[in-house]
């Protein structure tokens, strides 16, 4: 394998945010191309293509597309889901700052497949600088007449609304995101009936992952076997794998789905230096861990099924073993209690007492019943809730315990501060002697 | 700071930006925060009144989003991100310093009026962990001097500037920014070595993705859609 610069390709110069930039290297040439055919060969070429969505779940697009009902007198919309929160997820902003058309340009083929005339971009309100890229990319888009009335002559009209969100996790869960961009609590919504059918104003809604949308153009350019050369049969495509934590070179790293978390490891240079791998998580908090004897598997979604977690996000998160794991999971639990929207009791309930059960292992003070107490609540959790919030809260303990169970037998006598020196696992470790 | 007659006429404008104006809401609350600092109950009522809603129907829309500020902030907002692997790789410690040079502890504002302090989560920059954010703008691989030397800058009134990002701007010029009033400012910044990590490495090592064919396989459906 190696890496295969796409999307990332000309994030090298200066003007790569930009409309010029853009245009130079070939963008929006496939407007008027996916405009000149019937929107059902655009869905075609997606669901030949194989592409599956990039914000975590991966499910097919093509097939997402297909099932916007047609002919239904209603007015349909795209909504690309930009709130990028999944503690560990740090690809769909930087596309965002660095080449904010390809979404642009993708939103097009998108909305003309679907036959919406309005689409939204959903940015999470922290991040101003992405919205700001964003913001200007549809303006430049508008004056050069990729959007508003009639676009390229082609009798299609597409408006694009940048929306900031305002501070909730939550948002990024589909339905959520639907009742936020309505002007509501970002809570979840029972499914069925699924977006495609009643989403944004009850009308049918596809909701895309900023890297899924951004990948579009590439497939309208290049067509389905190009794309489908990259990665596996179930996992076509090329991937934006943000590599964080206890590595050398941490940072973006475009490769073909399959990639293997070791080759990841080489191209980031390694686990720090002085330093051995602990764990890893391949996709977000939000999926089960992983250890080193799992590098060799191939990063896809059926290879991370197999091993019982996700790719979720493709944005792995490595420590090495000056990190605490009760420490690691116990902050997560803090992050699944804060971000819990309160309408399911199992969820709003269950975190609030994980978080405080977790605090103990923390600070030294569980009794060892509390390992059990902690996996039942888990389970109470899991399944329980509308969304996936609950679930991905229940996630993180199961495997931390069956990986690690004596880190957490020793939180009945010592705090993880005591056993794992909180300054070595510092990036900034060292560096006074240095 | 107060609401205007310019801030009404802003709002009845991003109403009219949706098909539906209650989806305006949430820019709109950014956009009295951007007025007065904080969401007050007459910048709630001006929404409310913008909308068709109740103050009651907005006030329960405004206490969801921890954006949305009910007490005066600092002339920069801070926030240290204390979630799992930005607090690993430094967070914590980062948070500690800051919190004791301030002072002030989470959601707290210093003696002085300069700085607030947030423990923020994820922000979608842990390749540049730890991250910090000064008025929601990035501060990338941060350290404890690096944070503190911040902080001091920013208590004195002096120009700091985001890692990726802009100059560091008013809460409220971002707040404005992000209810959707563009600020001229999204040229600034650079793309950073960990957006242009794996590039690097690609063209280091001769490393590039195959070409895709001369043309699109829709461009003969296009052109004869075209003839005909």
């Amino acid at each position: 394998m190696a890496l295969t610069p796409i999307l990332t390709a000309h994030w090298d110069e200066p003007d790569s945010h930009t409309i010029g930039g853009y245009r130079r290297h070939g963008g929006y040439d496939m407007v008027p191309v996916s405009l000149g055919v019937h929107p059902d060969e655009v869905i075609a070429l997606v669901k030949e293509s194989g592409l599956r969505g990039r914000g975590g779940a991966g499910f097919p697009t093509g097939m997402k597309w297909g099932f916007v009902p047609q002919n239904d007198g209603k007015p349909h919309y795209l909504v690309v889901n930009a709130d990028e929160s999944e503690p560990g997820a740090c690809k769909d902003i930087p596309l965002m700052l660095a080449n904010p058309h390809s979404l642009v340009e993708g939103c097009i083929h998108a909305a003309y497949a679907i036959r919406a005339n309005h689409a939204f971009i959903y940015i999470r309100g922290e991040v101003p600088h992405a919205v700001r890229r964003v913001t200007a990319a549809v303006a430049e888009a508008y004056a050069a007449g990729f959007l508003g009335k009639d676009i390229l002559g082609s009798g299609f009209d597409l408006d694009i609304v940048v929306h900031s969100g305002a501070g909730a996790y939550i948002c990024g869960e589909e339905t959520a995101l639907l009742d936020s961009l309505e002007g509501r609590r970002g809570q979840p919504r029972l499914k069925p009936p699924f977006p495609a059918v009643a989403g944004l104003y009850a009308s049918p809604t596809v909701i895309n992952n900023v890297e899924t949308i951004a990948n579009i153009p590439t497939i309208i350019r290049n067509g389905a076997d190009w794309f489908k050369q990259f990665g596996t049969e179930k996992s076509p495509g090329f991937k934006l794998f943000a590599v964080s934590g206890h590595v050398e070179r941490p940072g973006i790293y475009e490769a073909s789905l399959g990639t293997t978390m070791r080759e990841l490891l080489e191209y980031a240079g390694g686990v720090r230096a002085g330093h051995e791998l602990k764990f890893w998580i391949p996709g977000g908090s939000s999926v089960p861990m992983l250890l080193p004897e799992h590098l060799d598997t191939p990063l896809t979604y059926e290879d991370m099924a197999g091993l019982g977690t996700m790719l979720g996000t493709g944005t792995p998160m490595v420590f090495d073993e000056t990190t605490s794991v009760v420490r690691a999971i116990s902050r997560w639990m803090h992050f699944y209690k804060h971000e819990s929207c309160g309408k399911c009791t199992p969820c709003r309930e269950g975190t609030f007492w994980l978080e405080q059960m977790l605090e103990r292992f923390e600070a030294g003070t569980a009794i060892e019943a509390d390992i059990e107490t902690v996996d039942e609540i888990c389970k109470q959790i899991a399944g329980r809730s509308f969304c996936a919030l609950g679930d991905a809260a229940a996630t993180p303990y199961a495997p931390a315990l069956k990986y690690f169970r004596e880190e957490f037998l020793a939180g009945t006598h010592t705090s993880a501060d005591e056993l794992f020196d909180p300054v070595a696992a510092t990036v900034f470790a060292g560096a006074a002697a240095r | 700071m107060a609401l205007t007659e310019q801030t009404r006429a802003d709002a009845v404008d991003l109403a009219g930006r949706y098909p539906q104006s209650r989806s305006a809401l949430l820019p709109m609350l950014h956009l009295v925060q951007s007025a007065e600092g904080t969401v007050t109950a007459d910048g709630i009522a001006l929404c409310a009144d913008v909308i068709g809603l109740t103050t009651a129907e907005v006030a329960a829309v405004a206490t969801f989003y921890t954006m949305y500020k009910r007490h005066k902030v600092g002339r920069v907002h801070v926030g240290v991100c204390t979630n799992t692997l930005c607090a690993v790789l430094g967070g914590d410690a980062i948070w500690s310093a800051v919190s004791e040079r301030l002072g002030v502890g989470h959601d707290e504002v210093s003696a002085d009026g300069a700085v607030s302090l947030e423990r923020i989560e994820c922000q979608a920059a842990c390749t540049n962990a730890p991250v910090m954010t000064a008025n929601w703008e990035f501060l990338d691989d941060m350290d404890v001097p690096r944070a503190l030397e911040v902080i001091a800058k920013l208590q004195a009134g002096e120009e700091v500037h985001s890692t990726r990002g802009p100059r560091i701007g008013t809460f409220e010029e971002v707040e404005r920014a992000l209810a959707g009033f563009p600020d001229g400012l999204a040229g600034e910044g650079r793309n950073d070595d960990k957006m242009l990590a794996g590039l690097t490495y690609a063209k280091a090592h001769g490393m590039s993705a195959p070409p895709g064919p001369a043309a699109s396989p829709l461009a003969a459906g296009a052109a004869s859609k075209t003839e005909a």
